[in-house]
């Protein structure tokens, strides 16, 4: 029987394993060195604040892989070795596989800054990263300050979760608003404000020079690098990004870029070996997709595609329109089709913006200024449908229908005060003054 | 993962104080149970609820008022008392013999028993009942009290927990009308105007009412001219009339978490706990075994009474029992055709389990008709099935477990478990309701917030990452999976039947060739 091997047990290396279970009746491996079963990594956040207990974010009970016979290996692969098939494990044994996926993920990035492995530093991404800061920060008494540097999704859930045991945070941000690489003017600002309310000291335009040590070699402070203050902490969460989690592949004769080499098959460039996630890199990136995306959904839909031609129906990965979510602090964040931020946004590209005078609502949309197409959305503590939006963008629908269709992509709760009326009363309003 | 309860999660002064000032309205209910002999009862009674129900106000503005809106989940698996620590454990034994005095030794909190003033913790409430309907308190009297008064005080905790999500909040203001007025002054005001009617809180319907139907329930009504037929063809209505309607359009949730007092009581004062349901497989398969075969005995128990006294005055009614036998198999037997006929493929193998509950119930009834006496069914004495009713399903199961186990089983055990009412309600609500739980596309995360907050057990996330939607019967439709979810994925409506259910393998985001290719198949 052919035995598929699944390095890595996230979302995306378990939605392939129970695809390629339901297709067929392959031995399937998962081997993960994090943890003994699966769990959604984006929970982790909701452990340390207490909303629940780790065995709540396993998705699937413990009996469910026997069951459905997927093999789980607890162990790290030190090495793969291509032409015998051989998986080298750190712990010294070896497994062979007729088919390899690799689907390690990702791990925080780091920059060199002096003091970045001292203890206390931590990323927030792994199970071990939530339990090293259990350790460093349980309590506003242990941990009197903590330092987050990198203003992106993973840093505001760590200020968050901070904040949720009265640990005051300093969030350190690179850009001069909050994720405006990604957020248009408007909504960056929007959520600055929203940080500020939380009582988080956010710093923008600000970067870390180093962390400084005390005799224990545990953190003491950080230096800003623009002002060169000190700011004395326990705890500094390093949260600029991710990158691919693949060191162990040097030297496999696997190809590497920053992260796997993968076609729009997912193939590597060594027969039966592939890769997906995080930490799988297109060759060429897909529309206006990042070669890497480390996002889970698309982690999901990979798994979902390569799952179909590991069982003999060889399909391209040819994701949909793009949709991505997130929350910050108490805002809900949806965003459906392409909405740019300044930078990098393309010239034809123009936006319509609302903002609920509450400060805590507003939508984006984008269309192309010459044809008026919908390009797509942000939308901000309201919710809406994504397969309305997703035909919506099939069907290339303008702006104006977009506009005054809006009440049939709402996705509130029922009793919520609806604001299609306004958005629609501050769009005639805009039109008329341009 | 840490043992040691987090402390910067410890309750700030002013709840502290708040908690004293509850705890000494406790104290006073603990003095009088012990027989203190207050000089002015009334005075007391006041300042005992005053202070329980100013300490919650307390207590929950500075929990929630001084915080941003949002979800308020912090620290829920901490807390000894929500996580089944031990103060959790504390509660539920305090609560379990709390109900079992209640239902088994009412003398012990104090009523007069042949005539006799009351005495000890009920005494206490005297004055309140002879303000409300001029009789000498009971010890259901100080229950209804006690627990209007969580469900109002704690059903004003919740709505300021949920102070952004008006569909939190207006069930929770009509659960707490309902119990205010429904179940609790409109039946005193009832005893008042005619002291011959029954006790009847017109919300409460068969068969979680499970004593509608009593000898003494129906001869009350009877004897009371229209006033009494009226409330009795309610009673009727609400069960084959109203109750199929408003759970076609809304589902169950119109009376499981809009209505329903033990609904109320578990959203409300139950909320804290609602963590605590067990989502394993396991848990499911149990609540559909005891959860039915509750049912299938509070019918044959229901038919079973009303038969016997039918027999005893014979031909002077058009109601005879041959009559009543024939046309509750007659009724039985239509709901299974139709079932059966139109919803079929949609059952599966369960079906099967349909099949095999509806021909215990023809059978335990046929087997009653044609064995039975006057005096005897089931070769048992008459009335031993509705006792052992009584005290199994409508006092351990409902009041001991349902209620007292809160801070164990979670708030919802008994309307999980164990209500005949939600079984009746879930069976439509999975086969004849406009009601689902749409899932939005392929936003889920799998974090599992919803199925951690669903307080009847279901494995909310389950559905949720394959994208399809939560068609439950067991559903009360309380709304919480769709606030805790952070990435808005769940909303709670009532659309067409049409495409309700609409399990797929491959979520909506993906390429569409391959979506179609996999989910047609």
């Amino acid at each position: 029987m052919e035995h598929i091997v699944i390095i890595g047990n996230g979302i995306s290396g378990v939605t392939l394993a129970r695809h390629v279970r339901k297709l067929s009746d392959k031995r399937i491996t998962i081997i993960s060195g994090e943890t003994d079963f699966f769990f959604s990594r984006t929970a982790l956040m909701y452990i340390y604040m207490g909303h629940m207990k780790f065995e709540h974010t396993q998705p699937y009970e413990n009996w469910f892989w026997e069951k459905n016979r997927i093999e789980l290996k607890k162990g790290f692969v030190s090495k793969v070795e291509t032409e015998t098939k051989t998986l080298h494990f750190k712990e010294g044994d070896t497994l062979q596989y007729d088919k390899l996926i690799i689907a390690t993920g990702s791990k925080p990035n780091k920059f060199g800054w002096p003091g970045q492995d001292l203890e206390g530093t931590l990323g927030m991404y792994h199970k071990q990263d939530l339990e090293k800061l259990e350790k460093y920060a349980p309590n506003k008494d242990v941990c009197k300050r903590a330092v987050i540097v990198g203003g992106g999704l993973i840093g505001i859930e760590l200020a968050e979760m901070l904040n949720s045991r009265s640990i005051p945070v300093t969030f350190l941000v690179r850009e001069d608003s909050f994720w405006n690489g990604v957020l248009p003017q408007g909504e960056s600002e929007m959520i600055n404000r929203h940080i500020k309310n939380h009582h988080i000291d956010l710093r923008l335009s600000t970067n870390l020079r180093a962390i400084n040590s005390d005799e224990n070699g545990k953190v003491k402070s950080v230096i800003i690098e623009e002002t060169g203050e000190e700011l004395e902490c326990n705890v500094v969460g390093l949260t600029a990004g991710v990158a691919p989690n693949i060191d162990f592949l040097k030297d496999s004769g696997i190809e590497i870029g920053r992260g796997v080499k993968v076609n729009r098959f997912l193939e590597t460039n060594i027969p039966d070996i592939y890769s997906i996630g995080d930490c799988a890199e297109q060759h060429e990136a897909i529309g206006n997709r990042r070669p890497i995306e480390a996002v889970w959904y698309t982690g999901r839909m990979m798994g979902e595609t390569l799952a179909q031609t590991i069982c003999g129906n060889r399909i391209a990965y040819k994701p949909g329109h793009w949709f991505n979510s997130a929350k910050f602090l108490d805002i809900e964040y949806q965003t459906y089709g392409w909405v740019f931020a300044e930078r990098g946004r393309p010239e034809h590209e123009v936006h319509f913006h609302w903002k609920h005078e509450d400060d805590t609502k507003c939508i984006t949309i984008a269309y192309d200024k010459n044809t008026n197409e919908f390009l797509g959305i942000n939308n901000f503590g309201i919710r809406m449908r994504h397969e309305v939006f997703d035909r919506w963008l099939t069907e290339k629908r303008d702006l104006d229908y977009v506009i005054n269709h809006l009440p049939e992509a709402n996705f509130d709760p029922e009793f919520y005060s609806k604001f299609e009326k306004d958005i629609l009363k501050a769009y005639n309003n805009q039109l008329q003054t341009v | 993962m840490s043992l040691a309860k987090p402390d910067a999660l410890d309750i700030t002064t002013k709840q502290k104080v708040a908690l004293a000032i509850g705890v000494i309205g406790l104290f006073i209910f603990t003095l009088a149970l012990f027989n203190t002999n207050f000089p002015n009862k009334g005075l007391f009674l006041t300042l005992s609820l005053g202070s329980i129900i100013g300490g919650i106000i307390i207590y929950s503005r500075e929990a929630y008022l001084t915080k941003l809106e949002g979800i308020k989940n912090d620290g829920v698996w901490f807390k000894s008392i929500s996580s089944r620590g031990i103060l959790g454990w504390i509660l539920g034994v305090i609560l379990t013999s709390f109900y079992i005095v209640l239902y088994f030794f009412p003398k012990y909190l104090g009523l007069g028993t042949d005539g006799e003033a009351n005495t000890g913790l009920i005494s206490l409430f005297d004055p309140l009942s002879h303000l409300l309907s001029g009789r000498d308190a009971s010890q259901w009297f100080v229950y209804g009290t006690l627990y209007t008064v969580a469900i109002l005080a704690f059903g004003y905790k919740f709505i300021l927990k949920y102070r952004h999500n008006r569909y939190q909040q207006l069930r929770t203001v009509s659960v707490m009308f309902f119990q205010l007025g429904f179940a609790f002054l409109i039946p005193e005001f009832m005893y008042v105007m005619n002291n011959d009617l029954p006790y009847y809180d017109l919300k409460s319907i068969w068969p979680l009412n499970y004593y509608i139907f009593d000898e003494w329930s129906v001869n009350g009504f009877l004897s009371n001219g229209n006033i009494g037929i009226a409330l009795l063809l309610f009673g009727i209505i609400s069960i084959f009339v109203i109750t199929p309607i408003l759970t076609y359009k809304y589902g169950k949730r119109w009376y499981c978490s809009w209505v329903c007092g033990c609904g109320g009581l578990a959203e409300t004062a139950g909320d804290s706990f609602r963590q605590l349901s067990s989502k394993k497989m396991s848990a499911w398969k149990l609540e559909r075994w005891l959860i039915h075969t509750v049912l299938v005995f509070s019918i044959v128990m229901t038919v079973a009474m009303i038969y016997t006294y039918l027999g005893y005055d014979k031909n002077d009614f058009w109601l005879t029992r041959d009559v009543f036998i024939v046309s509750v198999i007659g009724f039985l037997t239509l709901v299974f055709a139709t079932v059966m006929i139109f919803k079929r493929h949609e059952l599966g193998k369960d079906a099967k389990y349909g099949a095999i509950g509806y021909f215990i119930v023809i059978i335990l009834l046929l087997v009653m008709h044609f064995t039975g006496t006057t005096d005897h069914l089931f070769y048992i004495k008459a009335g031993a099935l509705r006792s052992a009713y009584g005290i199994y399903i409508g006092s351990i199961f409902s009041g001991v477990i349902g209620t007292g186990f809160y801070p164990i089983l979670g708030n919802r055990s008994w309307c999980r478990f164990g209500c005949p009412m939600a079984a009746i309600l879930g069976f439509q609500q999975r086969l004849f309701s406009k009601f689902r739980i749409t899932t939005n596309g392929g936003q889920c995360i799998s974090c599992g917030n919803c199925s951690n907050s669903c307080e009847m057990g279901i494995d909310v996330r389950a559905y949720a990452q394959k994208g399809e939607n939560i068609v439950r019967s067991s559903c009360v439709g309380c709304g919480v999976c769709s606030a805790v979810c952070p990435r808005g994925v769940l909303k709670l409506e009532n659309d067409s039947m049409e495409g309700r259910i609409n399990p797929t393998e491959i979520l909506l985001g993906n390429d569409v060739d391959l979506m179609d290719f996999v989910n047609q198949k």
